[in-house]
């Protein structure tokens, strides 16, 4: 799979799929391809911040930043694992890492006060105080059952977000 | 990363609400008590920027769409060939020809008229927008351009102005052959630019410089002396900005619609069965564009010059814009789109960023008021 050529063999389209556990059709990873290719504009392999931020839908999202650092320099195989949690076809348990991982930005599997704080100031940004949002956060996670410096794994997100209705579905439109 | 230029400034805080436009649910609906995990669940923030990465309307606005190949097999290939032959052996050395032909006569008329009629103004002006008429005729006909003009003709009055939909600069050749207007465009470089500063200035055209905030006064001042002055030439606006692939409009500029006259929508729709008039300019140059024109079969469009609009009482510009983009879209059969033109070169502004962090903000704190 070449970076200049944009034709994918069916090798290719296979080899995608393994990657992304099945998660998307055929069809949805040509369209993905295509999607990908029009996004690299200079051909480099990988889509760069500028490339991303010149999608104006992507740029106003408030999570923009955590998730661009998520899906910066990805080819495109990684690019479709990465896009797989917003697949139909995905497990919940699939989307709750996901989402954990997103939290946990530095990877290391625990996610502390200071993540929570950091993800909930990208989405309220100026429109709460640093100090309410620290009592808004304390306050739950006490209601919860967990301290203010406990660490969250991932089999505490799976429970907290294991019954809720996680509406994360993309359509990848096919032509 | 690009520059964040000064055109941020065109993307003021009251225009139309995307939120309207944009496929969102709300953040989080209000039902009852904050919890652990609705501070958690980021999944609707996630699926708006899943979504993005993988269709966005804006991106789609700007695509231009490759033709299908259809000739690849025994007998279409060679009459696909035979085809090529045609337009890059026959048709094309013709259409150069007419061209050329065009351009001697215009200017052989044209220059004269410029310099030897300096006095008699009137005179002159009249000469010489029955010229550059000629000249985009010569132009239509050297892509075998078949346009059909429906609606009443433009006429010359004051306080009007013209607005259309803007696919490719050849835009406004087709709708000058018809009816000599004075037009504001973006300076470009080259031989164009050449022909802006020279030619068109004699139709009494606006230049403006997407990257200059203070620009944005100037033209505005600009427009407003055009369109009082009596015996100025229509003005012809295109209120994107930019060019757009034809199935799509973006949102319009306000200038055209605050300046107090009435407004004449036109809308202009491509077949693209003959040709992609799109023209892509990050793509090719301009030059590339028409080369491209000449070499296909035809260039095939319509153009529907609609009912003039004035601006009803209680409107602001900017849903005036709206109400005459859904106008020409509708007139067209064209989607509309929630975005601004210029973001191709410039950044989102921030404003749009928190206007959603202010909603999630506000649920959060009246849940929180729920005990």
């Amino acid at each position: 799979m070449g970076n200049t050529s944009s034709m994918l063999t069916q090798y290719d389209i296979e080899e995608v799929q393994e990657h992304c556990n099945n998660t998307f059709s055929q069809q949805e990873i040509v369209s993905l391809y295509q999607r990908f290719c029009q996004l690299d504009r200079n051909s480099g392999g990988f889509i760069s911040a500028d490339e991303f931020l010149s999608v104006p839908e992507f740029a106003v999202n408030p999570l923009s930043q955590r998730l661009f650092r998520m899906v910066d320099g990805l080819n495109f195989k990684e690019f479709v694992a990465f896009l797989s949690a917003f697949s139909s076809r995905a497990t919940l348990q699939h989307k709750v890492e996901f989402i954990f991982k997103v939290y946990d930005f530095d990877g290391n599997g625990k996610v502390a006060f200071s993540d929570l704080l950091d993800v909930l100031r990208d989405l309220t940004g100026q429109f709460i105080s640093e100090q309410q949002r620290e009592l808004v956060l304390t306050h739950v996670l006490e209601e919860a059952g967990y301290k203010k410096d406990s660490l969250l794994v991932l089999s505490d997100f799976m429970k907290i977000l294991g019954n809720t209705d996680l509406k994360m579905e993309v359509e990848v439109p096919v032509d | 990363m690009s520059k964040v230029n000064s055109s941020n400034m065109e993307l003021d805080l009251d225009r139309p609400n995307i939120e309207d436009y944009l496929p969102t649910d709300s953040i989080h609906e209000p039902l009852g008590k904050l919890r652990l995990r609705d501070l958690l669940d980021i999944s609707p923030t996630l699926r708006e920027a899943g979504g993005a990465i993988v269709d966005d309307s804006f991106t789609r606005c700007f695509k231009s769409n490759p033709p299908e190949p259809w000739n690849w097999n025994v007998y279409l290939f060679p009459l696909w060939c035979l085809g090529v032959v045609v337009r890059y052996g026959i048709l094309f050395p013709v259409r150069v020809l007419i061209l050329t032909l065009g351009w001697i006569i215009f200017l052989s008329c044209y220059i004269p008229v410029h310099w030897l009629l300096k006095g008699h103004d009137k005179l002159k002006k009249r000469l010489e927008r029955a010229l550059v008429e000629l000249i985009c005729s010569f132009f239509v006909a050297s892509w075998t351009g078949v346009v059909n003009y429906h609606g009443p003709r433009p006429c010359a009055r004051p306080k009007q102005v013209f607005v259309a939909n803007h696919t490719s600069m050849i835009d406004f050749i087709i709708l000058e052959q018809m009816t000599a207007f004075a037009v504001i465009m973006q300076k470009h470089p080259g031989w164009v630019g050449l022909i802006q500063s020279t030619i068109l200035e004699s139709v009494g055209c606006i230049w403006f410089n997407r990257s200059e905030a203070k620009d944005r006064e100037i033209v505005s001042r600009k427009l407003r002396e055009h369109v009082e002055g009596a015996d100025n030439n229509p003005l012809l606006i295109f209120p994107e900005g930019t060019c757009v692939n034809n199935n799509y409009t973006v949102m319009f500029k306000k200038g055209a619609f605050e300046l107090g006259s009435t407004v004449c929508p036109i809308a202009i729709k491509y077949n693209k069965i003959f040709v992609d008039a799109f023209w892509n300019s990050k793509k090719h140059s301009f030059t590339t564009h028409l080369l491209q024109l000449m070499t296909s079969w035809a260039v095939v469009c319509d153009v529907w010059y609609l009912e003039p609009q004035n601006m009803k009482p209680g409107e602001t510009p900017i849903e005036f814009a709206e109400r005459v983009r859904g106008i020409i879209s509708a007139r067209a059969g064209i989607k509309m789109v929630p975005w601004d033109g210029f973001l191709k070169y410039s950044r989102p502004s921030p404003k749009l960023k928190e206007r959603k962090q202010q909603a999630f903000a506000e649920s959060v704190l009246r849940r929180l008021e729920d005990k």
